[in-house]
Order: structure tokens, then C-alpha cells, then sequence
């Protein structure tokens, strides 16, 4: 994992800073960035101050990389956690009912739909949502961001669409890991025990199917979390909703290495944290694993 | 009730599968007895129908794939036709099922407890702490040592062998009067079968349970049945008393099955003997008798063509008939 | 729910379920039976049909497009479906499906590069990993794996940062990211494979181990990798739309569906076919690739070594 912070944000400062700065500018921030010093000097300095919660100061606005993303870090979250929910809700029931009824209409129904949430383009899903509920319809603004405290309604609004866009697409992939989990589930041979128990038929699939069904769920739930954190950028930007995505682009297209260095360094962060949380959890709904 | 109506009374049981290879006739017209008190081994090689004969019974086949047919009457009622509602009580206190492999037969997340109790609970109003107490009972009684510090662990905490007392001990929970046990003992090592085996006889004797033992073991064959039955091709070849079948077998299916057998008396742990060949696939019976393919003696013209009927044969001893479906028992002995 | 459902029929042996081949060849790969068995899978076949129409359009592209694709005509801006422009005209006027037609041949091209980039690489990767096994194993797949581990977008998105836009670097960056895939699918094969009979055999009379890698091992890792193809050609195609849009990936005035998308996106409330239509082809290349993937992961590789479509993503 150092290696990879290391890796990446290392080499962007040395390769890309070079062609479109005039010499005078480019010694300055070369000199002010700490780039004139050895790399290896650099990315132990860099990680030091890291360390001690200190990412430098973006080159583009002069605030310090730790607010910048503070400020943007609410929004991410935000959006990330409701797109999972969506996601959820989408695939739990879809994922279940497939599995259910396997080649039934129902499956093949829902087989189709994941196929077709999983190939569609997320920023053109936004565009034409957007044209259809709040051009068309005029039923929601188009995008932008205001803070639950402020207006909760307004708030919801402008989440519904970013979160249904980003819920849809997991929300595919999740449906086909919940089937063909609750599928291998159903077939195992303790659900005919408990069958042949005498126990009614919601109580064995609620404790011997989806209970156990859940556990490959958790995994594939943090896997998305963290691949949402990070790939909302793109609907972030359609949007116009203020997070992370937007400001490492914002932070790519104004060469604010910075900026991007702590973004990254955050996204890996997130990325370690939910893997944590994921083993965490699935110490504590799988007993074969405790210990 | 009277004294002669039997327990369990199966009566021409059908399976159909569908499968992707066309509709299988897994079992094919299955027609026996099982008295109070009284065990019925059903013997046969893997494919014959044994499992799927009894999983029909207590309709644990998927309804999509399995068509089920004929009667099977416990106490006088007919479990093939019941409401699923009453299906499900009978499961348990009426029938309680023993699975073939006790790794996967308990489910891993849920404490030996929580699948004692869920099945205790399931059958009556009984307090949970009331459910725990019974629990533990049970597993002192499949002799589980430490019953109450057990109920807390998990399936994967425990040997084979114990959790497959585990598992009878969840058949056992609602005092069954019928215990089905599919290979209970197959997956242990002899020293557990023995004791498991001394475990269901004490039971049996207790409460008077009717067992059915499915087994390709003829050691507990010899040890516990009062009653044999030889499945092949999903239908029943030959049946009679322990006695009778084991020491006059009439079918030739049956006498290749015991025929490299060693001294009966000292084969505690005998597999069946093999037979040359495959059994028949489901999808595709032969014509005539199921076995002629595979048959030695052939001794009949219409073992080729038409099916033998399940016909007495020779003295029965104990009052059971001893019946065989063969051209080519008579004359034949061993 | 009435009880447990039977195990699925399992799927019909093909070449490479070879579990004990019988001689001490490998079984060459039977094309006909595995184009026999996709025909007869309708979902596969159409979008086979469908890619195979797409990937004609970008060959033929210049010669296709009705009208030079980025030929200006300011009095025909923002043009509605019509006769004339079937897709209707941009901001510039020119016209969309010419545009759409072309844009397949850029978003193609980036597609295949990325792919064929990672796909060498990963399985060359993959190969000796899962030949050679030991440190060689524990070096290469530690690294893959945290590789695989940062997000596919931000890693190329960084990429890129480095690199700076256009398409060849989209292609290598997209490329980068789908390395450890192949990889994994790789190896996991070639450790399938190793211990094979053949292998043995091959091994004991001498061959050298190139020979080994590629005449007996290579052949009988390609299903998994074949599937893992046509899956990441749906991610790759996404991605450098994805990455277009962002400005990241192909630069105007090139149409790549991505950049149109980006550049329709402005006009959505005038003309909604700008961005419709582009959008819609990716979305049909994709699903193409993503059912191709499923049918031929039906047929060529029962055992599921490949990731699922979307795990990718």
C-alpha cells in the first residue's frame, strides 16, 4: 500500500509538471512544491508530514490540501453511502427473487435488467435523467448540492438522481452476486435439515438461506462502497454535486498535484478502511472465522 | 388403531425427475411396511433410488423438478396429499430425518442450540429457556459430552461424529414416531457408528420408534434390521426378513451383492460386495427386468422382455413373506 | 419455497474440460463445436451478430459515414432527426451519425489497444506466475494485487495525470488497470493445467519450457482468458468513454462517443440527440460484449474461473 502511494503520486510531480509552466513560475513552484529536492527525499517528507495530518497546500487556490478535502468529503460520503442503499434495495429483492425461481420470468427479467445496468454508460444514464425529470418534468433541480442542515428537502432532491444513477449501476452487479449466493444457499444441505425440522417455510429461508447468503453479500457490498467513493467522479461531475471526484479532476486538469496526491491518498485510505470494517463485520456474522 | 395397521405404509410410490436428458424414473412403483418399533434397512447401490424414495416421502424433493406419486400413509395419513401446512408439522414429530453427511447437514452460522431449539420451538408453545433445558437433555442423551456448554458452539467446533449426534439428536427432538436415517453412519468411522447404532436401538426400544436404516453397510444390515429391502433400478428387487434375505437371497442382484461377502458373523464393517457393471440409468431403464443387463444367470426368455413381478418366494420366517422380482430364483439355490 | 433445488445440470463437456485426457496431447480447442454450441445460445449470437456489425462500421467508417464527419455547416446546427441526418445535427451542424459512425472506429481502437495491452501483459504475467509458482508467484501476483486493488477509474485517472490525455495514453492507461485481471485469470488456469497428464509427460521427455508454455499450457488457459476478453472489452469501451467525457481521453475534434456525450451534454435541454445517440451506442457495444462474454463463459469455461461481468467494474 506505501508502495502504491509512493508509486503513484511520486511520479506525476517529476513527469507532468514540466512543458506548460514558464521557467520562472515552474522554479517557484518546483521551489515552494519541495520539487527540486531528490524524490526519494521528497516522498519521505511528503509521507512524514502525511503522517502527522499535514497534505501541503494546493498549488491552484493556497488552502491546505487537509481542508480542501475536508469540505469535500461530506458530499462523497453522502452520496456514496445512499448509492449503496439504492443499490441494495435494488439487488436484495431482485437477487432473491431470481434465485427463487431460477429461468422463471421473474430470473430472466431480472438477469436482463442487470445486464442492461451494468453496460449502461452512468453519465449518459444522468443525462437523460436529467432531461427527463428536471427539463421534461421539471420535477427535480438539475443538480447541485445544499447541506442537510440547511434544507433537507432540497437536500434529497438534489441526491435522488446522482444516487439512483450510481445505485442502479452496483445495484446491477450486487443482483448477480445476491443470486447466484442465495442460489448456492438454497441448494446446501442444511436447508433440508432444518426443512425436515418441521420449520415453517419463511423461517427457513430468512435463517438458513438469506442469513447465510449474507456473508459473500458483505464482501461484494464493502467492494462497491469503495469502488463508489472513487467512481463517482463522473456523476459528480454531471451533477454538479461538490465531492472528492470533482475536486481530483478539478486537481488533474489544473496539474494541482497537491490536491490529487492527498485525494489519492485518502481514496486509499477509504479504500483500507472499508476493507477493515468488511473483515470486522464478517468476523461477526461468520463463527467459522472468529477466533 | 389396530394392532396389525403398520406405521408407515408406502404404497406404489413413483419419483419422475426432470432433467435436461428427458424425465428419469427414479423410483418406480415402491410398495412397503414399516411397523412401530420395527427397522427397515433398505440396501442398494448409489443411483437405486434409496434417497430420493424416502426425501419424497417427506416432500423434501423441489416441486419443480420432482413429480410424486402413489400414497405413503403414517398413522392412516396419506403424506403425499397432505396441505403443506400439515406436511410441515408432521416434520419433526412425526417423522425425523437423519442426512448422510454430518459436515453439511448443520448449518455453519447458527450455534448446535439456536438449530436444537428453532426445531423444538417449531412444534408447541414451549418457553425458550424450556427449549434450551430439552436441548440439552437431548445431547446427553446422544452422549455429547458437556451438553450445556455445547448448545453455545458452533457445527465447525465439532468432530464428525459428534456433530452427527448433533443431527439426531435434531431428529429426535420432537419424539418421532418414524426416524429415517439416510447413510447416518457412512461418513464415521466404526468405533461412532457402533455407538450411534447402540443409540438408536435404545431409543427404538424406549419409545418405540420405526426406523428406516438406508445403508450400503451389511454389517448394520446384520446388527440392527428386522427387515430388508434391495432397491435396484428405483424399484424394490427383493424384501423379506433379515434372516431370509440375507442368508437365502433369491434375486440375483442381491446374491452379487453378498456374494463376495466374507462370514457374515465377522463382517461388521462388510461394504457390499460390487457388481460387475453400471446400475441403468434413470432416464433410460432396459425393457424386461432392470437388472438384465448386468444379470449372470439369464436364465429366463423373458428376463429381456417383461418385467417379473415382486412374488413370494420360498418359507418366510416370522411371518414376513419373503418376495422377490426375478425370472430366476426358482431352482436356482445358492 | 418448497425445497431445495437439484444442482444445475452441468454444462456440456467441452475442449477444455478435459479433467484426464486420455492421451498425452492436449485436446486442440474444437472451434466448430464451440461455435455450434454459441449459436445455439440466441442472446450470444445476436450480440456476436451485433459486434460483428459495430466493428465492420468502424472499418469501413470513411466510407459509411453519409457525410464528412466533421464537416461544418453552421446553417444546419442543431438539427432534429430527420431524413437527411438520421441522428440529427450538432452545434456545428455537423451531422451525428456520420459522427456516431466514426466515433465507433476511435472508441473501438482505444478499446482494443487497452485490451490487447493488458491481455499480453497480464498473461505473460500470469503465465509465469502460475508456471514457475514460488517467489517468481509471490512477487508478480503481490504486486498485481495491489494494483487491483485501487479503484479502476482513479487508477486511470492517475494514469493519465502522468501521462496527459489523448487516446494512445487512454488506451495504455485503461490498459494498466486491467493488467492484474488477466493476470489472475492466467495463472489460475496454467496451475489448472500444470499438473495435466500431458504436461507431465511433455516434461519428462525433455521439451524445453517455452515449448511447454506455449503448445501445451497456453492453449488450454485460453478459454477463461477468451471470456475475460470480451468482458474487459466492455469495461475498456465504457472507461474510455468515461475518461473522454471527463477530457481526459480522446481530444476534439476527434469524435470518440465519450467526448460527444461530453460535448451533447451542454445542449441537452435543445437538443436532446446530441448526447442520445452516442450514448446509446456505447451503451449497445457494451451489453454486446458483456453477453458475448456471459455466452461464451456458458460454453467455454463451465467452472466459472473467469470474474463475473461487473466485478470489474
Amino acid at each position: 500500500m506505501f508502495g502504491l502511494v509512493h508509486l503513484v503520486p511520486g511520479d506525476p510531480i517529476r513527469l507532468a509538471l514540466g512543458t506548460r509552466f514558464d521557467q520562472e513560475t515552474y522554479d517557484a513552484l518546483r521551489a515552494r512544491a519541495g520539487l527540486d529536492q531528490p524524490l526519494v527525499e521528497q516522498f519521505f517528507g511528503w509521507a512524514g508530514r502525511a503522517l502527522r495530518g499535514d497534505l501541503g497546500v494546493s498549488f491552484r487556490t493556497g488552502e491546505t490540501v487537509t481542508s480542501l478535502i475536508s469540505e469535500r468529503l461530506p458530499a462523497t460520503l453522502t452520496l456514496a453511502v445512499a448509492s449503496i442503499l439504492v443499490a441494495l434495495l435494488i439487488a436484495v429483492p431482485l437477487g432473491t427473487l431470481s434465485a427463487l425461481r431460477p429461468r422463471s420470468v421473474v430470473d430472466r427479467v431480472a438477469t436482463v435488467l442487470s445486464q442492461i445496468g451494468i453496460s449502461v454508460p452512468e453519465f449518459w444514464m444522468a443525462i437523460v435523467l436529467i432531461l427527463v425529470f428536471a427539463g421534461t418534468l421539471g420535477w427535480l433541480p438539475s443538480g447541485g448540492y445544499v447541506p442537510l442542515t440547511e434544507d433537507p428537502a432540497g437536500w434529497a432532491q438534489r441526491l435522488l438522481m446522482p444516487a439512483v444513477v450510481t445505485g442502479v449501476v452496483s445495484g446491477s452487479v450486487i443482483t448477480r452476486f445476491v443470486r447466484s449466493s442465495v442460489l448456492e444457499a438454497l441448494g446446501a444441505d442444511h436447508v433440508r435439515t432444518a426443512q425436515a425440522k418441521g420449520l415453517p417455510a419463511r423461517q427457513v429461508f430468512t435463517w438458513h438461506v438469506l442469513r447465510n447468503a449474507l456473508l459473500p453479500l458483505v464482501t461484494v457490498t464493502g467492494v462497491q462502497l469503495a469502488y463508489l467513493l472513487s467512481g463517482v467522479v463522473v456523476v459528480e461531475i454531471v451533477f454538479s454535486w461538490p465531492g472528492l471526484g470533482q475536486l481530483a479532476l478539478q486537481a488533474v486538469q489544473s496539474r494541482d498535484y497537491p490536491v490529487l496526491q492527498g485525494a489519492i491518498l485518502l481514496f486509499a485510505v477509504v479504500f483500507l478502511l472499508i476493507n477493515l470494517v468488511v473483515d470486522l463485520l464478517y468476523t461477526a456474522i461468520d463463527p467459522r472465522i472468529r477466533r | 388403531m389396530s394392532e396389525l395397521a403398520p406405521l408407515l405404509e408406502v404404497a406404489d410410490l413413483r419419483v419422475r425427475l426432470r432433467t435436461p436428458r428427458g424425465p428419469a424414473e427414479v423410483v418406480n412403483g415402491l410398495s412397503y411396511t414399516v411397523g412401530r418399533g420395527e427397522t427397515v434397512a433398505v440396501v442398494g447401490e448409489s443411483g437405486s433410488g434409496k434417497s430420493v424414495s424416502v426425501l419424497a416421502l417427506l416432500g423434501l424433493l423441489p416441486a419443480r423438478v420432482a413429480a410424486v406419486t402413489g400414497a405413503a400413509r403414517l398413522d392412516g395419513e396419506d403424506l403425499l396429499t397432505m396441505p403443506p401446512e400439515r406436511l410441515r408439522e408432521v416434520r419433526g414429530p412425526g417423522v425425523g430425518m437423519v442426512f448422510q453427511d454430518p459436515m453439511t447437514s448443520l448449518n455453519p452460522v447458527l450455534t448446535i442450540g439456536r438449530q436444537l431449539v428453532e426445531g423444538i420451538r417449531a412444534h408447541g408453545e414451549v418457553s425458550k429457556a424450556e427449549a434450551r433445558d430439552r436441548a440439552a437433555g437431548l445431547l446427553a442423551e446422544v452422549g455429547l459430552p458437556d451438553p450445556r456448554r455445547a448448545l453455545d458452539r458452533y457445527p465447525h467446533e465439532l468432530s464428525g461424529g459428534m456433530r452427527q449426534r448433533v443431527v439426531i439428536a435434531i431428529a429426535l427432538s420432537n419424539n418421532p414416531s418414524l426416524l429415517i436415517a439416510d447413510e447416518a453412519t457412512t461418513a464415521l468411522d466404526v468405533t461412532v457408528q457402533a455407538q450411534i447404532l447402540d443409540l438408536v436401538a435404545g431409543l427404538q426400544s424406549e419409545h418405540g420408534t420405526g426406523v428406516i436404516w438406508i445403508t450400503h453397510d451389511l454389517g448394520v444390515v446384520a446388527g440392527i434390521a428386522d427387515r430388508v429391502l434391495v432397491m435396484y433400478g428405483g424399484r424394490c428387487v427383493e424384501d423379506g426378513s433379515v434372516d431370509d434375505v440375507l442368508e437365502r437371497p433369491a434375486h440375483p442382484y442381491t446374491r452379487g451383492l453378498l456374494g463376495a461377502l466374507p462370514d457374515l458373523a465377522s463382517s461388521d464393517d462388510g461394504e457390499l460386495a460390487t457388481v460387475p457393471g453400471t446400475p441403468p440409468a434413470p432416464t433410460d431403464l432396459p425393457a424386461g427386468c432392470v437388472f438384465w443387463p448386468r444379470c449372470p444367470v439369464r436364465s429366463d426368455p423373458r428376463c429381456e422382455t417383461e418385467q417379473p413381478p415382486l412374488a413370494v418366494v420360498g418359507a418366510s420366517t416370522g411371518g414376513l413373506p419373503h418376495r422377490a422380482a426375478t425370472w430366476c430364483s426358482e431352482g436356482s439355490s445358492r | 419455497m418448497t425445497g431445495a433445488p437439484l444442482p444445475e445440470p452441468a454444462a456440456s463437456p467441452t475442449a477444455t474440460d478435459a479433467g484426464v485426457p486420455s492421451t498425452a496431447r492436449p485436446p486442440r480447442p474444437r472451434w466448430r463445436q464451440t461455435l455450434g454450441l454459441l449459436a445455439r445460445n440466441p442472446t450470444a449470437a445476436v450480440a456476436a451478430t451485433v459486434l460483428l456489425l459495430i466493428v465492420l462500421m468502424a472499418v469501413f467508417d470513411e466510407s459509411l459515414a453519409p457525410s464528412g464527419p466533421n464537416e461544418i455547416a453552421v446553417e444546419d446546427r442543431l438539427q432534429p432527426p430527420s431524413p437527411a441526418h438520421p441522428f440529427g445535427t450538432d452545434d456545428l451542424g455537423r451531422d451525428i451519425l456520420s459522427r456516431v459512425v466514426l466515433g465507433a472506429a476511435v472508441s473501438l481502437r482505444v478499446g482494443f489497444l487497452a485490451v490487447a495491452f493488458a491481455l499480453v501483459v497480464g498473461a505473460l504475467i500470469g503465465l509465469l506466475a502460475g508456471y514457475y509458482g514460488r517467489w517468481v508467484d509471490d512477487v508478480l501476483m503481490r504486486f498485481m494485487d495491489v494494483l487491483f486493488a485501487f479503484p479502476a477509474v482513479l487508477l486511470a485517472i492517475a494514469v493519465l495525470a502522468v501521462r496527459g490525455p489523448g487516446a494512445g495514453n487512454t488506451a495504455l492507461a485503461i490498459g494498466i488497470v486491467y493488467i492484474p485481471v488477466f493476470a489472475r485469470v492466467t495463472r489460475a488456469s496454467v496451475l489448472g493445467v500444470r499438473e495435466e497428464v500431458y504436461v507431465r509427460a511433455s516434461r519428462s521427455v525433455g521439451a524445453s519450457d517455452f515449448r511447454l508454455l506455449t503448445r501445451h499450457v497456453l492453449p488450454n488457459a485460453a478459454p477463461p482468458i477468451i471470456v475475460q476478453t470480451s468482458i474487459s472489452l466492455a469495461f475498456a469501451v465504457l472507461a474510455e468513454a468515461a475518461l473522454s467525457f471527463l477530457g481526459l481521453g480522446t481530444q476534439p475534434p476527434n469524435p470518440s462517443w465519450g467526448l460527444m456525450l461530453a460535448e451533447g451534454r451542454g445542449f441537452i435541454d435543445l437538443a436532446w440527440w446530441l448526447a442520445f445517440f452516442p450514448g446509446m451506442a456505447i451503451f449497445l457495444t457494451v451489453l454486446c460484449f458483456n453477453l458475448l462474454g456471459d455466452g461464451l463463459r456458458d460454453v467455454l469455461d463451465p467452472r466459472q474461473r473467469t470474474l463475473m461481468a461487473g466485478s470489474g467494474r
